[in-house]
């Protein structure tokens, strides 16, 4: 059974990579690329993956689709064709992707159990992580204790990200302060049912952010996940009432201050550890009881990855949408 | 075989049946608004039978509280979404399709 699902689903995702790549209007494009994250998702889910799964079907379906629907808005709405025949970069691609398949000739079997993934450090994880570390969900443990270096580039890599694109895009907050311009009339103002129904749901969202926050250590979710359904409610805020309104409830200030602390928190916490005569991000020192330690510690970046990730998306969904307003 | 097991497996069908239905729609029918209704009907009804049929098998439990936030969810959000599409498509001036010319 579970073979019939990957196989439907691997076509699907197969199907519809091909169309992404033949349709040339991008709005398609990008709805196809949604479906695509969730198709994925799916297939996360049959491998019993739930973390990932969760965090691609909130960033890959949800907010990746809104960000590229609002760099559409900076662009035609048409891919270009390109005046050359790309017969060069097909044969590069043909020549590296028979290499690569070449190349999965020698890995292990899907699942086999001697596979050296199955044997480094996977059975410590197993075996040791409810003594050593403490959270149900060991993906939280593996995620933000044993390999919290690793967590702190993705942080990293995101805050670089959301500070280069406002650096690129400009921040309109010197040419036009949002105060100081006349309150514009709301995008969607005369859907009477959509801001009731917006109203209803904002702070459910909102709440469940704070769910998937806090209760990662017990189940899917965690910071990354959390920050982004955050974040995607705000933009359902400001897609109802208007980027000024949201914009007085979430300054720009706030989230640059917000999306900065979040990183300085992480790396607050590893500092931490070594001033209290540990290793970096060794969490085993923060309290009396090392699994004690670990909770706290796991909990302080937790919170610091969601408090980046949600200023970084709602600051480039700012960007964006400032962006297209000045132009237009 | 319970009364229950023949129920879901009934709302099971009908869902997947409305399901399939709401696809060859969207995919056939001739306009946005008769697609919309297609793709309406896909996102209520089938989602809502299956969600029942799931509720009957997993009976008094944190599941079937966990699907019942999910059936409420969808009564919400599909529905306005539904509508909002609909609106827009309207106040921008796409007018349904009355009828074929050719029997006008």
């Amino acid at each position: 059974m579970e073979t019939t699902i990957d196989i439907v689903l691997l076509t699907f995702l197969c199907i519809t990579a091909i169309a992404i790549i033949y349709i040339r209007k991008l709005f398609c494009g990008i709805m196809l690329l949604g479906i695509f994250s969730l198709l994925s998702a799916c297939l996360f889910v049959t491998m019993d993956a739930v973390d990932v799964a969760f965090t691609e079907a909130a960033v890959g379906t949800g907010i990746s689709t809104i960000l590229l629907l609002g760099a559409m808005g900076q662009t035609n709405a048409h891919e270009k064709r390109p005046p050359y025949q790309p017969l060069i970069a097909l044969l590069v691609v043909l020549v590296t992707g028979s290499v690569l398949v070449y190349g999965t000739m020698d890995l292990p079997v899907f699942g086999t159990p001697d596979a050296p993934i199955h044997l480094h450090v996977a059975p410590r994880y197993i075996q040791q992580s409810p003594i050593e570390v403490g959270p149900p969900n060991m993906v939280t443990s593996v995620l933000a204790s044993y390999r919290g270096f690793d967590t702190l580039g993705e942080t990293a890599v995101i805050f670089t990200a959301g500070i280069a694109l406002v650096a690129l895009l400009g921040s309109s907050q010197k040419k036009r302060p949002p105060c100081a311009s006349p309150p514009q009339p709301a995008t969607l103002h005369d859907h009477l049912i959509l801001r009731i129904v917006g109203k209803m749901f904002i702070p459910l969202i909102l709440l469940f952010a704070l769910y998937v926050q806090f209760h990662g250590d017990y189940g899917p979710g965690g910071g990354f996940q959390a920050g982004v359904i955050f974040a995607s409610g705000i933009i359902l805020y400001s897609l109802i009432f208007g980027l000024n309104t949201a914009m007085r409830v979430v300054s720009p200030k706030a989230l640059r201050l917000l999306g900065s602390l979040g990183v300085l928190l992480f790396g607050g916490v590893g500092l931490l550890c070594i001033a209290l005569g540990g290793n970096f991000l060794d969490y085993n020192t923060l309290a009396a009881r090392p699994v004690d330690g670990q909770h706290l510690g796991i909990f302080l970046i937790e919170l610091g990855v969601g408090t980046t990730v949600f200023a970084i998306m709602v600051m480039m969904f700012y960007a964006f949408s400032l962006r297209g307003r000045n132009t237009s | 075989m319970t009364i229950l097991d023949i129920t879901t497996a009934l709302c099971l069908t009908a869902g997947c049946f409305l399901g399939i239905t709401g696809g060859f729609g969207i995919y056939r029918l001739p306009d946005f608004y008769t697609r919309l209704h297609a793709s309406s009907v896909t996102d209520s009804a089938c989602a809502f039978l299956i969600l029942f049929g799931l509720m009957l098998q997993s009976g008094f439990t944190l599941a079937t509280v966990k699907l019942c936030f999910i059936f409420f969810f969808l009564v919400l959000s599909s529905t306005t979404a539904t509508h909002a599409l609909a609106k827009t498509a309207r106040s921008r001036g796409l007018e349904p399709l009355l009828g074929r010319e050719d029997k006008r």
